[in-house]
């Protein structure tokens, strides 16, 4: 599982790893129904400790995300993950932007501009999950 | 229930009527990873050593699975495991007979589990260790700390003068001995990100003193770093609440800072700023923000 662990940016360890892991999801690159790693596995590649593993899959268990199978793992859930209030993920997003439109105008970009990025962002990620949809598919044959 | 392994109630020590701990407090519970940090000198040997009945405390408590671990090192060191500092191994032994000694004082020994880690290390078991670079004494002295399987593993500064390849094997080792058995880890470590990566709990050191303790993202979020704008130009840091450090000049400064937001925010306002970004504050700017801070004390003083 292609994650990565930023020390500088000041987001605790386990939230980066719930992050990434919803991401993955939702992109794509996580199917549903497929397998992540152990933790004790999962701790030796980022090298963190094991607990912080185990507080980040169940955090992703209490939101939905991933599900523990009695004895044989830990699996992205079937469907789609449980939804959220409306007004409780608004103020997620909205958390975000505040920070993203701060750091765009210290940078001197404009608001059309972050628009027009954000739609980029968007058609680049859609290209990658198309790509590793496609190769994952590729390696069934 | 959580089980505690290690007790330490105001512990104090003095060497040569010097102070060295003063009212340490520290307790470590089953399954849990304790990173030790602070400045050369401020105590954390010292107290490592105490866990290990190597010093006995001029006052106060230290108890290890419950005993008296200079009462009754039997008891507390069979079930420890100890990297120290100095890797002070028998120079003239050879690499085997090192791990047949240790082996001698551990019931528990694991020696398919020894055998493994010494073809991962690529130790050449005929060697003398004498003639072991420094990374591979660390890795000799690694495997005698960790093959019995201890329920407490204790490692001092394991990382300092070792290349990345070896750094590795030690957080490794740091990582299977809690995933596998569930095991207790304390160590000390001047190397900040390895504290982050690998601590469940911090706690800092300075001049014999606990200045700081708790659950890393407990500690981490009690600590934020904010970049704020004044609308004009300081020659010294303006003085603001719930300040720690503050590095910049001119207009632009960034500032590390503790405790209430909003009276930081009210704080930065009043001299005519805006806060621009705030995040959690890493460990290292949290050290160093306290570490200074400690300075400044001991230079006032």
């Amino acid at each position: 599982m292609d994650i990565t662990i930023n020390l500088t940016d000041g987001v605790p360890i386990y939230r980066q790893i719930v992050n990434q892991v919803k991401y993955l999801v939702a992109s794509g690159l996580l199917q549903p129904g497929e397998e992540l790693p152990p933790i004790r596995t999962l701790a030796l590649q980022l090298k963190v400790t094991p607990n912080t593993i185990v507080k980040a899959y169940g955090e992703l268990e209490t939101s939905g995300v991933i599900q523990k199978r009695q004895g044989s793992g830990t699996f992205v859930s079937e469907g789609r993950p449980q939804p959220v209030a409306l007004r409780e993920r608004r103020r997620v997003i909205e958390k975000r932007i505040d920070a993203l439109l701060a750091e765009a105008h210290q940078l001197n970009f404009t608001d059309d501009d972050i628009l027009r990025m954000v739609r980029e962002r968007r058609a680049a990620m859609d290209e990658t999950a198309a790509e590793t949809a496609e190769v994952k598919k590729e390696a069934k044959k | 229930m959580e089980q505690t392994v290690v007790d330490v109630n105001d512990l104090s020590r003095t060497f040569g009527g010097k102070p060295a701990l003063d009212g340490i407090a520290f307790r470590a519970n089953a399954g849990q990873v304790y990173g030790l940090v602070g400045s050369n000198g401020a105590g954390k040997t010292t107290l490592l050593k105490h866990l290990l009945g190597l010093l006995r405390a001029t006052t106060g408590s230290v108890r290890v699975f419950g005993l008296d671990p200079v009462r009754d090192p039997v008891g507390v060191l069979s079930r420890v495991g100890y990297l120290s500092e100095e890797r002070d191994l028998p120079e003239w032994m050879r690499v085997d007979e090192l791990m047949r000694y240790t082996q001698a004082y551990h019931p528990g020994w694991d020696a398919s589990y020894a055998r493994e880690l010494l073809e991962t290390f690529a130790l050449d078991p005929a060697k003398k260790i004498k003639e072991l670079s420094k990374g591979m004494r660390a890795q000799a002295g690694l495997i005698a700390a960790v093959a019995h399987r201890p329920e407490l593993l204790i490692l001092d500064e394991p990382s300092s003068g070792l290349d990345a390849v070896v750094r590795r094997d030690i957080l490794d080792a740091i990582v299977r001995a809690v995933a596998d058995d569930g095991r207790t880890v304390i160590f000390s470590s001047h190397l900040l990100d390895e504290v982050e990566r690998m601590s469940d709990h911090v706690t800092m050191i300075q001049n014999g003193r606990v200045t700081l303790s708790g659950a890393l993202d407990d500690v981490r979020g009690a600590y934020q770093r904010s970049r704020v704008h004044f609308a004009k130009h300081f020659d010294q840091p303006p003085v603001l609440d719930t300040v720690l450090v503050m590095e910049g000049g001119g207009r632009t400064w960034s500032v590390v800072h503790s405790g209430s937001l909003e009276q930081f925010h009210h704080s930065v306002a009043a001299n005519g700023g805006e806060v621009v970004e705030s995040r959690d504050a890493t460990l290292e700017e949290i050290f160093l923000a306290r570490a200074g801070r400690s300075r400044q004390q001991v230079e006032a003083a």
